[in-house]
Protein backbone atom coordinates (compact mmCIF):
# COMPACT_ATOMS: atom_id res chain seq x y z
CA UNK A 1 0.00 0.00 0.00
CA UNK A 2 2.76 2.34 1.00
CA UNK A 3 4.64 1.48 -2.13
CA UNK A 4 1.55 2.02 -4.23
CA UNK A 5 1.04 5.46 -2.73
CA UNK A 6 4.65 6.27 -3.40
CA UNK A 7 4.33 5.20 -7.01
CA UNK A 8 1.10 7.15 -7.35
CA UNK A 9 2.72 10.26 -5.87
CA UNK A 10 5.71 9.92 -8.12
CA UNK A 11 3.42 9.52 -11.07
CA UNK A 12 1.48 12.64 -10.08
CA UNK A 13 4.66 14.66 -9.68
CA UNK A 14 5.88 13.59 -13.09
CA UNK A 15 2.63 14.10 -14.92
CA UNK A 16 1.01 17.00 -13.14
CA UNK A 17 3.37 19.80 -14.20
CA UNK A 18 2.84 18.90 -17.83
CA UNK A 19 -0.91 18.94 -17.37
CA UNK A 20 -0.92 22.29 -15.58
CA UNK A 21 1.53 24.03 -17.84
CA UNK A 22 -0.71 23.70 -20.82
CA UNK A 23 -0.35 25.73 -23.93
CA UNK A 24 -2.88 25.13 -26.64
CA UNK A 25 -1.31 26.09 -29.93
CA UNK A 26 -3.16 26.74 -33.16
CA UNK A 27 -1.32 27.67 -36.34
CA UNK A 28 -3.21 29.60 -38.99
CA UNK A 29 -2.41 30.25 -42.66
CA UNK A 30 1.16 28.98 -42.91
CA UNK A 31 2.21 30.54 -46.22
CA UNK A 32 5.40 31.12 -48.18
CA UNK A 33 5.76 33.44 -51.14
CA UNK A 34 6.87 32.17 -54.52
CA UNK A 35 10.50 32.88 -55.33
CA UNK A 36 12.58 33.55 -58.42
CA UNK A 37 13.98 30.44 -60.17
CA UNK A 38 17.51 31.06 -58.89
CA UNK A 39 16.50 32.26 -55.41
CA UNK A 40 18.68 31.05 -52.57
CA UNK A 41 16.24 31.78 -49.75
CA UNK A 42 12.52 32.06 -49.11
CA UNK A 43 10.34 33.33 -46.30
CA UNK A 44 7.57 31.57 -44.38
CA UNK A 45 4.75 33.35 -42.55
CA UNK A 46 1.84 32.36 -40.26
CA UNK A 47 -0.26 33.32 -37.27
CA UNK A 48 0.13 31.35 -34.06
CA UNK A 49 -2.42 31.53 -31.25
CA UNK A 50 -2.12 30.12 -27.76
CA UNK A 51 -5.45 29.35 -26.08
CA UNK A 52 -3.76 27.75 -23.09
CA UNK A 53 -2.96 29.33 -19.74
CA UNK A 54 0.83 29.19 -20.08
CA UNK A 55 3.14 31.36 -22.14
CA UNK A 56 4.87 29.37 -24.83
CA UNK A 57 7.77 30.02 -27.18
CA UNK A 58 8.34 28.90 -30.75
CA UNK A 59 11.93 27.71 -30.50
CA UNK A 60 12.69 26.48 -33.98
CA UNK A 61 11.34 25.18 -37.26
CA UNK A 62 12.45 22.02 -38.97
CA UNK A 63 12.03 21.43 -42.70
CA UNK A 64 13.91 19.73 -45.49
CA UNK A 65 16.38 22.52 -46.31
CA UNK A 66 20.09 22.96 -45.57
CA UNK A 67 19.16 25.54 -42.97
CA UNK A 68 15.93 26.89 -41.47
CA UNK A 69 15.96 29.77 -38.99
CA UNK A 70 13.59 32.14 -37.24
CA UNK A 71 14.33 35.72 -38.13
CA UNK A 72 13.02 39.17 -37.48
CA UNK A 73 13.67 42.48 -39.18
CA UNK A 74 14.42 45.66 -37.30
CA UNK A 75 14.36 49.08 -38.87
CA UNK A 76 16.55 51.93 -37.69
CA UNK A 77 16.51 55.18 -39.68
CA UNK A 78 15.40 53.36 -42.80
CA UNK A 79 18.07 50.66 -42.50
CA UNK A 80 16.73 47.11 -42.37
CA UNK A 81 18.66 44.70 -40.21
CA UNK A 82 17.57 41.10 -40.34
CA UNK A 83 18.37 39.08 -37.26
CA UNK A 84 18.31 35.48 -36.18
CA UNK A 85 16.08 35.11 -33.09
CA UNK A 86 16.33 32.37 -30.47
CA UNK A 87 12.56 32.15 -30.06
CA UNK A 88 9.25 33.78 -30.83
CA UNK A 89 7.13 34.27 -27.69
CA UNK A 90 3.49 33.17 -27.90
CA UNK A 91 1.80 34.50 -24.75
CA UNK A 92 -1.01 32.61 -23.02
CA UNK A 93 -4.33 33.71 -24.46
CA UNK A 94 -2.51 35.66 -27.15
CA UNK A 95 -1.47 35.50 -30.75
CA UNK A 96 1.74 36.25 -32.59
CA UNK A 97 1.94 37.11 -36.26
CA UNK A 98 4.86 36.09 -38.42
CA UNK A 99 4.32 38.53 -41.26
CA UNK A 100 6.33 40.47 -43.82
CA UNK A 101 8.45 43.15 -42.18
CA UNK A 102 8.67 41.30 -38.86
CA UNK A 103 9.12 37.74 -37.66
CA UNK A 104 9.50 35.14 -40.38
CA UNK A 105 10.81 31.67 -41.03
CA UNK A 106 13.80 31.77 -43.33
CA UNK A 107 14.36 28.73 -45.53
CA UNK A 108 17.95 28.79 -46.74
CA UNK A 109 19.73 26.85 -49.45
CA UNK A 110 16.97 26.64 -52.08
CA UNK A 111 19.51 26.54 -54.89
CA UNK A 112 17.87 25.12 -57.96
CA UNK A 113 14.52 24.33 -56.35
CA UNK A 114 12.52 27.56 -56.04
CA UNK A 115 9.15 27.93 -54.30
CA UNK A 116 6.42 27.65 -56.90
CA UNK A 117 2.77 28.63 -56.50
CA UNK A 118 0.71 25.65 -55.37
CA UNK A 119 3.70 23.83 -53.90
CA UNK A 120 3.49 22.75 -50.28
CA UNK A 121 6.32 22.67 -47.74
CA UNK A 122 5.94 20.30 -44.80
CA UNK A 123 7.55 21.59 -41.61
CA UNK A 124 7.59 20.96 -37.89
CA UNK A 125 7.36 23.77 -35.37
CA UNK A 126 9.11 23.11 -32.06
CA UNK A 127 7.52 24.83 -29.04
CA UNK A 128 8.96 25.02 -25.55
CA UNK A 129 5.78 23.58 -23.98
CA UNK A 130 3.53 22.36 -26.76
CA UNK A 131 6.37 20.37 -28.28
CA UNK A 132 6.22 19.45 -31.96
CA UNK A 133 3.45 20.77 -34.18
CA UNK A 134 3.39 19.61 -37.80
CA UNK A 135 2.25 22.16 -40.36
CA UNK A 136 2.30 22.63 -44.12
CA UNK A 137 3.28 25.90 -45.75
CA UNK A 138 1.45 26.73 -48.92
CA UNK A 139 3.31 28.67 -51.58
CA UNK A 140 1.28 31.63 -52.81
CA UNK A 141 1.72 34.57 -55.16
CA UNK A 142 2.75 37.87 -53.64
CA UNK A 143 -0.48 39.64 -52.71
CA UNK A 144 0.75 43.00 -53.97
CA UNK A 145 1.27 41.53 -57.43
CA UNK A 146 -0.63 43.39 -60.10
CA UNK A 147 -3.17 41.41 -62.08
CA UNK A 148 -1.94 41.99 -65.59
CA UNK B 1 -18.15 105.36 -35.31
CA UNK B 2 -17.84 102.08 -33.45
CA UNK B 3 -19.33 100.31 -36.46
CA UNK B 4 -16.75 101.89 -38.73
CA UNK B 5 -13.89 100.71 -36.47
CA UNK B 6 -15.27 97.19 -36.35
CA UNK B 7 -15.78 97.24 -40.09
CA UNK B 8 -12.23 98.42 -40.71
CA UNK B 9 -10.81 95.85 -38.31
CA UNK B 10 -12.70 93.12 -40.08
CA UNK B 11 -11.42 94.36 -43.41
CA UNK B 12 -7.81 94.39 -42.18
CA UNK B 13 -8.24 90.93 -40.70
CA UNK B 14 -9.71 89.66 -43.95
CA UNK B 15 -6.88 91.23 -45.94
CA UNK B 16 -4.37 89.68 -43.56
CA UNK B 17 -5.93 86.26 -43.93
CA UNK B 18 -5.91 86.68 -47.69
CA UNK B 19 -2.24 87.60 -47.69
CA UNK B 20 -1.47 84.65 -45.43
CA UNK B 21 -3.35 82.25 -47.69
CA UNK B 22 -1.55 83.66 -50.73
CA UNK B 23 1.80 83.20 -48.99
CA UNK B 24 1.02 79.61 -48.06
CA UNK B 25 -0.02 78.78 -51.61
CA UNK B 26 3.19 80.37 -52.92
CA UNK B 27 5.27 78.26 -50.56
CA UNK B 28 3.28 75.18 -51.45
CA UNK B 29 4.18 75.70 -55.09
CA UNK B 30 7.85 75.15 -54.31
CA UNK B 31 7.18 71.62 -53.09
CA UNK B 32 3.97 70.66 -54.82
CA UNK B 33 4.38 66.93 -54.74
CA UNK B 34 3.99 65.89 -51.18
CA UNK B 35 5.73 65.14 -48.01
CA UNK B 36 9.03 63.54 -48.84
CA UNK B 37 10.88 66.33 -50.61
CA UNK B 38 14.25 67.01 -49.06
CA UNK B 39 17.11 69.30 -49.95
CA UNK B 40 19.30 66.50 -51.23
CA UNK B 41 20.41 67.37 -54.71
CA UNK B 42 23.60 65.46 -53.85
CA UNK B 43 21.75 62.12 -54.04
CA UNK B 44 22.48 60.17 -57.18
CA UNK B 45 25.19 60.60 -59.78
CA UNK B 46 27.47 58.55 -61.97
CA UNK B 47 27.78 54.81 -61.48
CA UNK B 48 28.98 51.86 -63.48
CA UNK B 49 27.33 48.51 -62.83
CA UNK B 50 26.65 45.18 -64.54
CA UNK B 51 23.26 44.46 -66.12
CA UNK B 52 21.22 41.24 -66.10
CA UNK B 53 22.85 40.25 -69.38
CA UNK B 54 26.36 40.81 -68.04
CA UNK B 55 27.00 44.09 -69.82
CA UNK B 56 28.63 47.03 -68.11
CA UNK B 57 26.15 49.92 -67.95
CA UNK B 58 26.27 53.46 -66.59
CA UNK B 59 23.64 55.59 -64.89
CA UNK B 60 22.79 57.29 -68.18
CA UNK B 61 22.15 53.90 -69.83
CA UNK B 62 19.83 52.90 -67.02
CA UNK B 63 17.97 56.07 -66.04
CA UNK B 64 16.53 57.02 -69.43
CA UNK B 65 13.14 57.99 -67.98
CA UNK B 66 11.76 58.78 -64.52
CA UNK B 67 12.91 55.79 -62.47
CA UNK B 68 12.36 54.30 -59.02
CA UNK B 69 15.74 53.12 -57.68
CA UNK B 70 16.06 50.66 -54.79
CA UNK B 71 19.09 48.98 -53.19
CA UNK B 72 18.74 45.49 -51.71
CA UNK B 73 19.84 41.87 -52.06
CA UNK B 74 18.09 38.78 -53.30
CA UNK B 75 18.98 36.50 -50.37
CA UNK B 76 16.68 38.62 -48.23
CA UNK B 77 13.33 36.82 -48.29
CA UNK B 78 11.26 39.42 -46.52
CA UNK B 79 11.93 43.14 -46.85
CA UNK B 80 13.48 43.32 -50.34
CA UNK B 81 10.76 41.34 -52.14
CA UNK B 82 8.12 43.28 -50.24
CA UNK B 83 9.58 46.66 -51.23
CA UNK B 84 10.29 45.53 -54.79
CA UNK B 85 6.74 44.25 -55.21
CA UNK B 86 5.49 47.57 -53.84
CA UNK B 87 7.62 49.55 -56.33
CA UNK B 88 6.50 47.30 -59.19
CA UNK B 89 2.90 47.84 -58.18
CA UNK B 90 3.43 51.61 -58.17
CA UNK B 91 4.91 51.31 -61.67
CA UNK B 92 1.91 49.31 -62.88
CA UNK B 93 -0.44 51.95 -61.45
CA UNK B 94 1.49 54.71 -63.22
CA UNK B 95 1.58 52.78 -66.50
CA UNK B 96 -2.17 52.30 -66.30
CA UNK B 97 -2.46 56.08 -66.23
CA UNK B 98 -0.13 56.48 -69.20
CA UNK B 99 3.10 57.41 -67.38
CA UNK B 100 6.35 55.89 -68.65
CA UNK B 101 8.19 54.87 -65.49
CA UNK B 102 11.21 52.66 -64.90
CA UNK B 103 12.16 50.54 -61.89
CA UNK B 104 15.70 49.56 -60.89
CA UNK B 105 16.98 47.13 -58.24
CA UNK B 106 20.68 47.49 -57.36
CA UNK B 107 22.24 44.62 -55.43
CA UNK B 108 24.35 45.37 -52.38
CA UNK B 109 25.42 41.72 -52.26
CA UNK B 110 27.55 41.37 -55.42
CA UNK B 111 29.27 38.20 -54.14
CA UNK B 112 26.09 36.14 -54.33
CA UNK B 113 23.96 38.20 -56.70
CA UNK B 114 25.22 37.28 -60.16
CA UNK B 115 23.62 39.05 -63.15
CA UNK B 116 21.37 36.02 -63.67
CA UNK B 117 20.22 35.86 -60.04
CA UNK B 118 19.39 39.57 -60.02
CA UNK B 119 17.65 39.23 -63.40
CA UNK B 120 15.46 36.36 -62.16
CA UNK B 121 14.66 38.25 -58.99
CA UNK B 122 13.49 41.43 -60.73
CA UNK B 123 11.63 39.52 -63.46
CA UNK B 124 9.45 38.14 -60.71
CA UNK B 125 8.09 41.57 -59.84
CA UNK B 126 7.87 43.52 -63.08
CA UNK B 127 8.86 42.39 -66.57
CA UNK B 128 10.73 45.67 -67.11
CA UNK B 129 12.41 46.01 -63.72
CA UNK B 130 16.16 46.38 -64.28
CA UNK B 131 18.41 44.38 -61.96
CA UNK B 132 21.98 45.56 -61.50
CA UNK B 133 24.99 44.11 -59.73
CA UNK B 134 28.72 44.55 -60.21
CA UNK B 135 32.07 44.24 -58.55
CA UNK B 136 32.34 45.11 -54.86
CA UNK B 137 33.95 48.37 -55.93
CA UNK B 138 31.24 49.25 -58.48
CA UNK B 139 28.46 48.58 -55.98
CA UNK B 140 30.23 50.63 -53.34
CA UNK B 141 30.52 53.62 -55.70
CA UNK B 142 26.82 53.41 -56.64
CA UNK B 143 25.76 53.09 -53.00
CA UNK B 144 27.87 56.08 -51.99
CA UNK B 145 26.41 58.16 -54.82
CA UNK B 146 22.92 57.48 -53.44
CA UNK B 147 24.12 57.77 -49.87
CA UNK B 148 22.75 54.36 -49.01
CA UNK B 149 24.12 52.15 -46.30
CA UNK B 150 24.87 48.45 -46.44
CA UNK B 151 26.95 46.14 -44.33
CA UNK B 152 27.49 42.41 -44.55
CA UNK B 153 26.82 40.80 -41.19
CA UNK B 154 29.65 38.88 -39.55
CA UNK B 155 29.82 35.17 -39.04
CA UNK B 156 27.97 33.04 -41.47
CA UNK B 157 30.00 31.88 -44.48
CA UNK B 158 27.32 30.82 -46.92
CA UNK B 159 24.09 32.17 -45.45
CA UNK B 160 25.19 35.63 -44.32
CA UNK B 161 22.76 38.53 -44.07
CA UNK B 162 23.22 42.13 -45.19
CA UNK B 163 21.94 45.23 -43.39
CA UNK B 164 20.87 47.87 -45.87
CA UNK B 165 18.93 51.09 -46.44
CA UNK B 166 15.37 50.65 -47.66
CA UNK B 167 14.58 53.99 -49.29
CA UNK B 168 13.39 54.11 -52.86
CA UNK B 169 14.63 57.08 -54.91
CA UNK B 170 12.73 58.79 -57.69
CA UNK B 171 15.36 59.83 -60.23
CA UNK B 172 14.81 61.96 -63.32
CA UNK B 173 17.02 61.48 -66.42
CA UNK B 174 17.87 65.19 -66.76
CA UNK B 175 17.48 66.69 -63.32
CA UNK B 176 18.48 63.74 -61.16
CA UNK B 177 17.07 63.24 -57.69
CA UNK B 178 13.42 64.27 -57.22
CA UNK B 179 12.35 62.66 -53.94
CA UNK B 180 12.57 59.46 -51.94
CA UNK B 181 10.04 57.06 -50.49
CA UNK B 182 10.14 55.20 -47.22
CA UNK B 183 9.01 51.68 -46.52
CA UNK B 184 5.59 52.74 -45.28
CA UNK B 185 4.64 54.51 -48.50
CA UNK B 186 1.93 52.57 -50.30
CA UNK B 187 2.01 51.85 -54.05
CA UNK B 188 -0.81 54.38 -54.45
CA UNK B 189 1.13 57.12 -52.63
CA UNK B 190 4.26 56.46 -54.66
CA UNK B 191 2.27 56.50 -57.90
CA UNK B 192 0.52 59.74 -56.97
CA UNK B 193 3.67 61.61 -55.87
CA UNK B 194 5.68 60.29 -58.83
CA UNK B 195 2.93 61.35 -61.25
CA UNK B 196 2.99 64.82 -59.67
CA UNK B 197 6.76 65.12 -60.21
CA UNK B 198 6.42 63.86 -63.78
CA UNK B 199 3.66 66.40 -64.47
CA UNK B 200 5.80 69.18 -63.01
CA UNK B 201 8.82 68.14 -65.10
CA UNK B 202 7.07 68.51 -68.44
Amino acid sequence: MKLNTLIASAFLILVAPAAWAESNITVMHPTAFETAPTAMAGGGFMHISNDGDTDDTLLSVEADFPRVELHTTEFTDGVAKMMHVEGVPVPAGGMVALEPGGYHVMFMGLQGDPFEVGETIPATLIFEHAGEVDITFEVVERTMEHNH
Amino acid sequence: MKAVIIGTTTLIAAAGLGLYTWNVSQNAKQTPCGDTAVASSAIGGPFELVSETGETVTDTDVITKPTLVYFGYTFCPDVCPLDSARNAQAAYLLEDEGYDIGTVFISVDPDRDTPQVVGDFTENFHENMIGLTGSAEQVSVASKAYRTYYRKQDGDDEYYLVDHSTQTYLMMPDTGFATFFKRDHTPEQIAEITACFMDTEV
